[in-house]
């Protein structure tokens, strides 16, 4: 009996211990390390192409394609939109670029689309399968030029979850990635309000949080702590990691 | 072997079991915790309702869990980092273990101990809490079993948690289809881990049957090889 306990009251020092240590700084630096190790290996173990995420056929489709997180914009500027069909909607572009403006929804269908059928996996586990058409953010970011002093794309969104306002970025690899899309279009038809319309970033080699919805504006900048609590997202400022990859 | 007296268990043996237990551990436990965060598993490339799923999950007890309260994003820290404990420290004792000879002498099991008579009188000493029996270090069921972990259970668990990147899939896209999609992968995942835990629980006890004290002691000191007391001196 004194065995038994001796071993319960291990396991819950253990426990206990576990989850100080996850809240110290330096196991945070560790994680970092981790995470930089494995983006590292993803790149490296690609043999220096450009790795893609896999492509599906329209028989894959997920019969339907659920939203999380966020399912609309609470917002009367939002709903006017909506009620709209988002005919004036605008896309900002700003931060480090020589030409910043704004974008309507003609001047996006206007530029070159590419349709891609991908895997959508939320950090949670799930996955979902739909088809996306929009141009590819490269384009957007060509036609701006990019500064060479920014290192970090910043997705600014239209909702607001649990108080704060939701938002994203991801570096230039990702940025110019041939898969990473601003998608206007779900399954051939416009983007659903539940799914982030009217429209969102597909950015296909990360999980779900970091395909941020209802976009208002990329902005090129040099680092993120300017923006939220500073960890480049409203999910990794709740402790999730910034590289979505894993 | 030189001029060093031969131990029980070499070192790149000891240190790997230790580093690869508290891995085991930190793992299978910050996983519990993970897949409180979607309690369903699929089999395919995708799948996220009720009606997809071929299993439904019970919630896991945050006294299971690691942290020890319900966090997707701390779980998925310990993870993300004893990910890379574990397969960058099987990988190295796979160096030692193939180098040594450990693998072909100890873990590999000959054409005769595979012979059903052999199995057989292998189980019922077992039935008897009888270990010490057979010719080598290791009788044909701890080679089986060890064999299953090493080989078997421990890369499944490495391999299925890499096509569950997406950014790893990116590089390697076929071993996706190998699993049979990202949801099988999943499902393949939490199976393993099950077959570990299996594993896990069997090896301690057997170990508190066949003298827990020496056994760990040998595993942290090396111990001394069997039938061989004067080597140590």
């Amino acid at each position: 009996m004194q065995r038994r306990n001796f071993l319960v009251a291990a396991g819950a020092a253990f426990l206990a211990g576990c989850s100080d240590i996850g809240k110290t700084e330096w196991f945070g630096k560790l994680v970092d390390g981790a995470q930089d190790w494995h983006r590292g290996l993803h790149r490296a173990l690609g043999g220096g192409r450009i790795t893609m995420a896999p492509e599906y056929t329209i028989a894959d489709l997920s019969p339907f394609f659920r939203g999380n997180g966020s399912q609309t914009v609470d917002t009367p500027a939002y709903r006017a939109a909506e009620a709209q069909g988002f005919a004036d909607w605008r896309l900002a572009i700003s931060g480090l670029v020589e030409n910043p403006g704004e974008l309507s929804m003609d001047d996006i269908r206007a530029l070159p689309q590419r349709t891609q059928i991908t895997r959508h996996d939320c950090v949670e586990g799930w996955s979902a399968i739909g088809e996306w058409t929009g141009p590819q953010l490269s384009r957007i970011l060509d036609a701006a030029v990019v500064k060479p002093e920014a290192n970090f794309i910043v997705f600014h969104c239209a909702d607001n979850l649990n108080g704060s306002q939701y938002y994203e970025s991801c570096d230039m690899d990702d940025a110019f990635h041939p898969q990473t899309i601003i998608a206007h279009e779900l399954n051939g038809e416009a983007l659903p309000v539940r799914n982030g319309a009217p429209l969102r970033l597909r950015i296909e080699r990360q999980l779900g949080y970091k395909h941020a919805k209802y976009l208002t504006g990329i902005e090129a900048v040099a680092s993120l702590d300017d923006f939220g609590k500073g960890y480049g997202g409203y999910w990794e400022d709740r402790g999730y990691q910034w590289y979505a990859g894993i | 072997m030189g001029t060093m007296p031969r131990k029980r268990h070499a070192l790149p043996t000891r240190i790997w079991h230790w580093v690869n237990a508290l891995a085991l551990i930190i793992l299978f436990m910050s996983g519990l915790n993970i897949s409180n965060g979607h309690r369903r598993l699929y089999w395919g490339d995708q799948g996220f309702a009720p009606a997809q799923a071929w299993l439904e999950v019970p919630r896991f007890p945050g006294w299971a869990t690691i942290p020890d309260y319900y966090s997707l994003a701390a779980a998925r820290d310990w993870h993300v980092l004893f990910s890379l404990v574990l397969g960058f420290s099987l990988l190295a004792f796979m160096i030692f273990a193939f180098a040594n000879g450990h693998m072909k002498r100890d873990i590999f099991a000959r054409a005769r101990e595979w012979k059903p008579s052999n199995i057989w009188r292998d189980i019922r000493e077992h039935l008897r809490f009888n270990f010490d029996h057979g010719a080598g270090k290791y009788n044909i069921l701890q080679k089986i079993s060890y064999a299953s972990v090493i080989l078997i259970l421990i890369p499944l668990m490495i391999f299925t948690g890499m096509v569950m990147s997406p950014g790893m899939e990116a590089a390697w896209p076929w071993m996706t289809e190998i699993f049979g999609g990202r949801q099988s992968a999943r499902s393949l995942h939490f199976l393993a881990a099950w077959g570990l835990f299996a594993f896990f629980v069997v090896h301690i006890l057997l170990v508190i049957a066949s003298g827990p004290i020496r056994q760990i002691r040998d595993m942290i000191t090396g111990g001394k090889m069997e039938g061989n007391d004067d080597a140590a001196a």
